[in-house]
């Protein structure tokens, strides 16, 4: 069964708990300074953004179909069957295209490092693996970050927006959106407020390139057929025309 | 030569200038990181070396699967004498490419990784492959050329065997990867411009790399003339001409169908950053090479085919940097500019490139003159095209 978390922002008190248990799962460094910026970074794999008294997380969205291992050329993303996103460090290249395609524009660079790793959260890969929720729902003292089976909480979800429609906005932000994330988001404010893209696409972007990429096979079978046709029609006209040549200056020597 | 003198002196100091500031670069980048190297960030990862080194550079050494193509699949046996000097143009370009992802990799000594750590459903991967492959190609091709020179007579023979099957995969695999650039961009639907996110861009890319690779056999040909004293006959000039004008003629139709269809053509009557660097895309590589082009009195002279081959080329750079850069800077919220120290790298990059060449053409049977006096001549007439 897939596992998801449901982020109620009408729940969250900015108490920023959760980014504290996730730099310290993570070993990142976490202090008042770190907890001021409102943004994620290589140092800082989820953040809680505030405006005016309404807040709202940014984390991976842990992708259904994951864009970023879509385009990573050594499949260093993992869609794992629990539901988290995983990264695989010792394949990464460096060659940031999964920074470049990613439609929530999560993954993060050490871009001051001389060999420079991708950061980005993994849903607690590892926990989750091992039955246990992840850091910063276990973190959460009022309940806005729940953890569960992404099925339950996209029910819970619509129930309480059901319960509540005066409350909420009435949108569960990755039930959808580019086929579905395993991190779910409730608001009573509209997500492009805090930097959600609203215009994002319903199907999974990875079918955007493979729908080119697989007729590769088809074209290479084809295009070496077709250039060697083309080839030997224009290689044959040359020797028919030169063995004409010939067979008239063998009749002319003849007469 | 000795009278180029002089104007080889300040090149020359110009060259080692632009090295020495490249090497400072080096230096920074591989000590440093990329942080300290470039303008790059994590709201806009790739910069300069994407776009022009590896984009623009592939674009540019086209002329290398368009002229074996020609030559040797279609059988138009005139342009033989050029097939070396661009299929040697092609093969540098190609290296210098791997060169420059070297500096733009997180990681350059994994650059390996996807030969081996397989992902099929990614545009990176693919490119990856049909990179490596046609560099490999492009060096078996240009090999016999060396192999000469040193008299390796058995290679030599293997490399004619195997010279057809050779150009074959070569024109397959540059027509897979130069679309497949394009591909790379579908990924991002919301955040490349409108201008130029479209369903259709690995053809574009493709259209474009033949019309570039046209533009660039007749560029390469003034630039020999300036510099080696050689150049192609006028005849094989405006042939050239002739079908760059019907490549132009059609990439320019299909772009602008695309607008139309997508309803993009609107966002053409507000002025916005975008929309002056897609007209100036759209002028310089488009609109002025197709009305010169089309008038029979310009096409018919060397000059003229020199302007509209300099102006296809710096249209359809414009074109790749509007791509990779300027229609990603909105979505990213950040204007890029890249550092100094990116552009040192580039511009050392494109000098060791005419370095190398001027080289090559030295020591090595490149030019047709240049071949009679290095071997057998009927030696070498099966051979001259088999590279």
């Amino acid at each position: 069964m897939s596992k998801a978390i449901l982020y109620d922002s009408t729940l969250c008190i900015d108490c920023k708990l959760c980014e504290k248990a996730c730099a310290d799962r993570n070993k990142l460094p976490y202090d008042d300074k770190i907890g001021a910026e409102e943004k994620l970074s290589a140092h800082k794999l989820t953040a809680v953004v505030a405006r005016g008294d309404k807040f709202m997380r940014r984390l991976c969205m842990n992708c259904e179909e994951p864009t970023c291992a879509s385009v990573c050329p050594v499949g260093a993303f993992r869609k794992t069957a629990g539901g988290p996103v995983t990264y695989d460090a010792t394949r990464c290249i460096g060659c940031r295209y999964c920074m470049m395609a990613c439609p929530f524009n999560v993954p993060k660079y050490e871009w001051g490092l001389l060999l420079p790793r991708v950061r980005k959260c993994d849903m607690c890969a590892d926990r989750v693996a091992a039955g246990k929720p992840t850091a910063c729902a276990e973190a959460c003292p009022t309940g806005a970050t729940k953890f569960g089976d992404r099925d339950e909480l996209i029910a819970e979800a619509k129930e309480r927006i059901a319960r509540n429609p005066k409350q909420y906005i009435n949108h569960i932000y990755g039930l959808n959106e580019v086929g579905g994330t395993s991190v779910l988001l409730l608001s009573s404010v509209p997500f492009a407020e805090f930097g959600y893209r609203t215009d994002i696409l319903k199907q999974p972007l990875p079918t955007l390139t493979y729908r080119v990429l697989s007729k590769i096979p088809d074209l290479v079978a084809l295009g070496g057929v077709l250039l060697g046709g083309i080839w030997w029609i224009t290689h044959r006209r040359e020797e028919v025309a030169e063995a004409e040549g010939n067979q008239a200056e063998v009749e002319r020597k003849k007469e | 030569m000795k009278m180029q003198l002089p104007r080889l002196t300040f090149w020359k100091a110009l060259f080692v200038l632009i090295l020495l500031a490249g090497l400072y670069a080096t230096i920074v980048r591989f000590t440093r990181g990329l942080g300290a190297s470039t303008n790059l960030s994590d709201n806009f990862p790739w910069g300069l070396w994407i776009g022009f080194d590896v984009l623009c550079g592939v674009m540019l050494a086209a002329g290398g699967f368009i002229l074996t193509a020609t030559v040797h699949i279609f059988n138009l046996k005139k342009f033989e004498p050029i097939i070396r000097p661009t299929v040697l143009t092609a093969f540098l370009g190609y290296v210098l490419v791997v060169v420059a992802l070297l500096f733009d990799l997180g990681r350059p000594y994994r650059i390996w990784h996807p030969l081996v750590m397989w992902n099929p459903h990614s545009v990176m991967f693919e490119v990856a492959w049909c990179v490596a492959l046609y560099t490999t190609v492009l060096a078996l091709e240009f090999a016999p050329v060396v192999f000469e020179r040193l008299r390796f007579e058995r290679p030599l023979r293997i490399l004619r065997t195997i010279s057809i099957p050779l150009v074959i995969a070569g024109v397959i695999l540059s027509t897979l990867h130069q679309s497949s650039l394009g591909s790379l961009y579908l990924i991002v639907p919301e955040k490349l411009h409108p201008l130029w996110y479209s369903p259709l861009l690995p053809v574009f890319f493709f259209i474009s790399a033949v019309a570039v690779g046209l533009a660039m056999v007749i560029f390469e040909s003034w630039m020999s003339s300036k510099a080696f004293g050689k150049q192609l006959e006028l005849p094989l000039l405006q042939s050239l001409g002739r079908v760059l004008l019907v490549v132009l003629g059609v990439y320019a139709v299909l772009r602008f169908e695309d607008l139309l269809h997508r309803g993009a053509l609107p966002l053409l009557l507000h002025s916005s950053y975008e929309t002056d660097l897609f007209l100036l895309e759209v002028v310089i590589g488009l609109l002025l090479p197709i009305a010169l082009l089309a008038n029979p009195r310009i096409r018919a002279t060397a000059g003229g085919l020199y302007l509209c081959a300099v102006l296809v080329v710096l249209g359809f750079v414009t074109n790749r940097l509007n791509v990779s850069i300027t229609g990603m800077e909105s979505a990213a919220g950040v204007h890029y500019i890249p550092r100094w120290t990116e552009i040192a790298v580039t511009a050392s990059i494109i000098g060791a490139g005419f370095a190398i060449f001027a080289l090559a053409v030295k020591y090595l049977p490149i030019f047709p003159e240049a071949i009679g006096r290095a071997a057998h001549p009927e030696e070498l007439r099966g051979e001259m095209g088999a590279a």
